[in-house]
Formats: structure tokens, C-alpha cells, sequence
């Protein structure tokens, strides 16, 4: 049995239970955060916080949605936006969050492949980023099809198809999904589950492993620079603040972090109340009908780049490629094979590579909304093969990467 | 020694228990996600196509998906070539196509232009012609033709006819 005093305190009695002391010294007073570091760092703390804005609109709005194919769409749009109090800002906050969160997202990825923060004892931090990422995009998808307007209807018939595997034609695998052999109410109630209670709990839960990855390698810095944490962290306990490399998580670190994330909510509720509309798209604004496909389907913008990987090719090879697409991703600590944890800046045709898949990402998700026609169609075809090309590339000139 | 074997011993023990009950468990989650058999009892439908008018595309409905149906002008019966033929439905004199609404690519409906005599899906562009095969990709094949029997000036959806059973097993849908 531990020994336990007379509290002084409520801080000693809670201490003396919790350890308290340690746990704050542990995850906040001494972690350390190397002082070279940019704006871009913020991004993580930036989808933390959008998160909560999800999970805290989505429990208002779960208060009125109703999961049945006969009333959900007159919940949201009627019940919701027209008659509970301010139930528009919460479908304002969730919709433009759930847009948003991807924006930031991307930025958070592409930052770390700039940097090579997915190497070097960093790779399940990149791994379990990627998980993160895949999780959000079906709990965006689920998410869609509740107010189960023509997009969420249509949207669903063709992502569930995904899965009957082309040539394979796994039709009982789709209709084992849908519940049905079309979306309807069994494949509704299904997915409204997945939304609100499945999909968030693994999130909650990748979340954990994701900042559990950063504890033992620490962020990186805008030099790649190996950091001796240790020595480091001595300095700066020893009173050498100026000296030392690194800061405390709190409050030096958490005070800069928040700065961002202030600047970032003034533009996130400028949108929730200005201009909201890019997150709703209006076709959705149509009850479901099974008889009747929209003129245009088209998945919300962050599903473009992958969609149009899948849109040029027949059936089977349009599939492999879109499985590809969402795959590639997390081999990039292992498809990399140079040792160099630098900027791409330093690093010779990486850094060539890096932005030539940028701006070819950019290019599928314009080519992604335009209509498949013509030249649109031309291009999006190179782009996709392009996109292929570059991953197929990128073992090849980082094996022969100089040392940086 | 004899402690750690006995430890390892309630270990696979407790191993083989575990193992049959995850099994277990997943066959019931596997069963939950199963259709109903209310979904799967799904009825027939009986079409009576004399009603029916030349190259004006009618929508049905069949186990909730969209059915396609379209009879043709005496000119277009002309101008069939033997694989159109073999798609082709003939009802007390006409012909007709009579297929699933639904694009062979990934499900959306196509839509017919009764001008140009073909259909066109808006998702990813493919086209098909008035007996509804696939003239541009990514359509992997014609549109689908239901299980069907004809009786008399009906079609029934959801029975097997000889028809059917023929364009079956000559490939002709799937
Ligand atoms: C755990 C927390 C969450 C809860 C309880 C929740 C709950 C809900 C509910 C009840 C709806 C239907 C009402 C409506 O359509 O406005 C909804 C819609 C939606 N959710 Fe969530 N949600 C959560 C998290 C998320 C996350 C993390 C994302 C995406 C990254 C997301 C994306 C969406 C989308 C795209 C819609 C459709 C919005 C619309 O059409 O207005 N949700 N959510
Ligand atoms: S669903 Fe018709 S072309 Fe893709």
C-alpha cells in the first residue's frame, strides 16, 4: 500500500491520487519543441481544435437529425435550419469544419513531406497521420449521406459500387454493405452509425497513437537538423533559455501555437458566416430520388484529385489506379530512399519531384469538377499518369541522392 | 518450471476460448450486416408493353432500381445488327430494350436522347446505343438486362423465361 499523508492541499490531495505533478511535467512542462520551427507546425494543433468544432456541432445537430429515408432530409433542412434556435450555425459549423479540416489537412501532409518528417524513427508518426487521414475521409463520406439528398443518394450508389471490384463483380459484397440492392433505410441507419459513433471513436483513438509516434523522435525543424533533446533540455532547465535549442511545450510552445489557431478561427468563422455556401453543394438541397441521377455527380473538392485518378481509365484499371491512389501515400517513409531528413529545398530532384506532385494534384482536382469532356478529359488522363509516373519515379532518384 | 507451465498451459487455454468466441462474434456481426429477408423477399414486377410508345424511353421500377424501357420504330428495328438482335425483346410483334437503368460503370443513370437515338451517362461520360450496348468507355459493358419471362403482352421482372435464360448463357448480359 502506498503511503499517503494529510493533504495540504486540494492540488497535494489530488497529487497524492493522480500524481498529477507527473503527469503535467510529462506531457506539457518538459516536452520539448526545437525553437526552429515555422507557422506550417501549427497545422496539427489547428486540426485538434477543428475536430473539437466537429464533435461539438455534430452533438447539437445528432439533438434533431432524424436517420430515416423518410424524414432525415426535412430534419436538416427543415427542423434544423429553419426551426431550432441558431440550429444553422451548427450545420454551418459542421459543414465548413468538414471542408476546412481537409484544407488543413493537405497542408499538414504536404508539409511533411517537405520537410521528410516520415523518416528517421518518424515513420509511424506519418503512418498513423495517414490512417488519421483515411478515417476522416469515411467519416466525411458517411457523414454526406445522412441529409440524404440526390448527392448523398448518388454519391453513395457509386462509392459502395467501388467495392463490387469491377470484372470481379462482387455485387454481394455491395449489397452486404448497403444492407439493400440499392441505398436505403438499412444502408442509411448503417452509416449514421458509422458517423456518429464508430468512425469518431477511431479517430479519438488514432489521434492518441498519432501524438504518442511524436513523443520519442519530437518534431522535426525547418533545418532537419538532429537535435540532442537531452543536452538540449539540461541547457534550458539549467536557466540557458537563450542558449538551449528547444522550449517547453507549455507554456512557450502552446503560447505561439495559439496565435495561429486564433488567426485561423477568425477566417473559420468568417466562413461559417459568410460563406458558407462552397460547403453545401446545392444539388443536395434535392431530396433523394433512385430514378433520377444529377446531371453532374462529383465528390466535395478533397475527394477530386483521387476521383479523377479513377474517371479516365475502363472500369478495372481505373480501379487499380484509384487504389493506388489511396494507398501510395503511407509507403512514402519506405518509397524514399534517401537517408536525408532535409527541406526538399536541399535535397536536388526530390525537390523537383515535390512540387511537380503538388501542382499535379492541384491540376486532377480542377480537372476532377470539370465536366469529362474534350481536352478535360486529355488532361486529367495525363495528370493521372503523371501521378503514377512520379511515384513509380521517386525510389529511383532518391536512391541516388546525394548525401545532404 | 512446473508454475510456468501450468501458466503457459491456462494461456493457450484461454488463447483457443477467445479464439472461438471472436470467431463467433464476427459470424453474428458478418449475419447483423446481412439484408433482410424482408429487403431480399423482393416482388415482381409485371409490365404490360403494349402500352408503350415508339423510341420514348419509360422508367420502371424493379427491387428499387430504375428499368429501362424502349420500343422501337419500325425503322430503328431495321437498322438492328445481329449483336443489337440479341439484346432485343420481342413482345407480341415488337421489339423492345428492356434493361437495367443503371450504368455498368459505377450506377448512375444514364439518360436517352431520343434524337440522336443513344444513351449518354453525365458521371464519366460513357455512351451506350438504343439496345443499350456500350459505345464509349468506361462502361465495361451494355446495360444489364434483368431475369424476365414473357407472358402473353406482359413482361414479368424477376422471372427466368428461356429468353433470358439464352441471352445468359450466350453473354449477352451478366
Ligand atoms: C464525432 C463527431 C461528429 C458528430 C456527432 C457528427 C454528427 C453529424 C450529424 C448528426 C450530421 C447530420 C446533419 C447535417 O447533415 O448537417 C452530420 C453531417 C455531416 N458530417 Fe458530421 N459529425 C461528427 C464529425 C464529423 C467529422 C470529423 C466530419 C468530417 C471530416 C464530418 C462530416 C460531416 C459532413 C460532410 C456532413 C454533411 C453535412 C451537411 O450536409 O450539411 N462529421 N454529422
Ligand atoms: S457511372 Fe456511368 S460512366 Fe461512370
Amino acid at each position: 500500500m502506498a503511503h499517503f499523508t494529510k493533504a495540504t492541499s486540494v492540488h497535494d490531495w489530488l497529487n497524492q491520487r493522480l500524481g498529477i505533478d507527473t503527469v503535467r511535467r510529462v506531457m506539457a512542462t518538459e516536452y520539448w519543441i526545437p525553437k526552429n520551427i515555422n507557422f506550417l507546425w501549427a497545422m496539427g494543433m489547428v486540426l485538434a481544435i477543428t475536430f473539437a468544432l466537429l464533435l461539438v456541432s455534430g452533438i447539437f445537430l445528432l439533438m434533431y437529425y432524424q436517420p430515416n429515408i423518410a424524414t432525415a432530409f426535412d430534419s436538416v433542412n427543415y427542423t434544423i435550419m429553419n426551426e431550432v434556435e441558431f440550429g444553422w450555425l451548427w450545420r454551418h459549423i459542421h459543414g465548413v469544419a468538414a471542408s476546412v479540416v481537409f484544407l488543413i489537412i493537405y497542408i499538414h501532409m504536404f508539409t511533411g513531406i517537405y520537410y521528410g518528417s516520415y523518416k528517421k524513427g518518424r515513420e509511424m508518426i506519418w503512418i498513423s497521420g495517414m490512417l488519421l487521414f483515411v478515417t476522416f475521409s469515411a467519416e466525411a463520406f458517411s457523414g454526406y449521406m445522412l441529409p440524404w439528398g440526390q448527392m448523398s443518394y448518388w454519391a453513395g450508389m457509386v462509392i459502395t459500387n467501388l467495392f463490387a471490384g469491377g470484372s470481379l463483380h462482387a455485387d454481394g459484397l455491395v449489397e452486404w454493405i448497403r444492407g439493400d440492392y440499392v441505398p436505403a433505410q438499412a444502408f442509411l441507419t448503417r452509416f449514421f452509425m458509422l458517423h456518429v459513433l464508430l468512425l469518431p471513436l477511431a479517430i479519438l483513438g488514432l489521434i492518441g497513437l498519432h501524438f504518442g509516434a511524436l513523443r520519442i523522435p519530437h518534431v522535426n525543424n525547418q533545418d532537419g537538423e538532429e537535435i540532442d533533446f537531452e543536452v538540449e533540455a539540461a541547457k534550458y532547465k539549467a536557466g540557458d533559455k537563450a542558449g538551449s535549442k528547444v522550449i517547453a511545450f507549455v507554456n512557450d510552445f502552446l503560447s505561439k501555437d495559439m496565435m495561429v489557431v486564433a488567426i485561423y478561427l477568425i477566417f473559420f468563422f468568417y466562413l461559417v458566416f459568410y460563406h458558407f455556401n462552397f460547403a453545401m453543394d446545392p444539388v443536395n438541397f434535392d431530396p433523394a430520388d433512385g430514378l433520377k441521377t444529377p446531371a453532374h455527380i462529383y465528390p466535395e473538392w478533397y475527394f477530386l484529385w483521387s476521383y479523377e485518378i479513377l474517371r479516365p481509365f475502363s472500369t478495372d484499371v481505373g480501379l487499380i489506379a484509384f487504389a493506388f491512389a489511396q494507398v501510395i501515400f503511407v509507403l512514402l517513409p519506405f518509397l524514399d530512399r534517401s537517408p536525408n531528413a532535409v527541406p526538399a529545398s536541399r535535397r536536388g530532384l526530390f525537390q523537383v519531384w515535390f512540387w511537380l506532385m503538388l501542382v499535379d494534384m492541384i491540376v486532377l482536382t480542377a480537372m476532377g469538377k470539370l465536366p469529362p469532356e474534350g481536352v478535360f478529359s486529355t488532361i486529367g488522363l495525363y495528370a493521372a499518369l503523371t501521378f503514377i509516373a512520379l511515384w513509380i519515379a521517386l525510389p529511383i532518384i532518391t536512391m541516388f541522392e546525394k548525401k545532404a | 518450471m512446473k508454475n510456468s507451465s501450468r501458466r503457459g498451459f491456462m494461456g493457450k487455454a484461454f488463447g483457443a476460448v477467445a479464439g472461438v468466441g471472436a470467431v463467433a462474434a464476427l459470424y453474428a456481426m458478418k449475419k447483423t450486416w446481412d439484408p433482410l429477408p424482408s429487403v431480399k423477399a423482393a416482388g415482381f414486377t409485371t409490365l404490360d408493353m403494349s402500352a408503350y410508345k415508339e423510341n420514348e424511353l419509360v422508367t420502371e421500377k424493379w427491387r428499387g432500381k430504375p428499368i429501362f424501357v424502349l420500343k422501337y420504330t419500325p425503322e430503328m428495328m431495321s437498322q438492328l445488327t445481329e449483336k443489337q438482335k440479341g439484346r432485343t425483346i420481342s413482345v407480341g410483334g415488337s421489339d423492345y430494350m428492356v434493361t437495367l437503368g443503371l450504368c455498368t460503370h459505377l450506377g448512375c443513370i444514364p439518360s436517352y436522347n431520343a434524337d440522336e437515338k443513344g444513351f449518354l451517362c453525365a458521371c464519366h461520360g460513357g455512351t451506350y446505343d438504343f439496345t443499350g450496348d456500350v459505345t464509349k468507355l468506361p462502361p465495361p459493358r451494355g446495360l444489364d438486362i434483368p431475369p424476365f419471362k414473357i407472358e402473353g403482352n406482359t413482361l414479368v421482372l424477376g422471372e427466368v423465361g428461356p429468353e433470358y435464360s439464352q441471352m445468359k448463357e450466350t453473354g449477352i448480359t451478366l
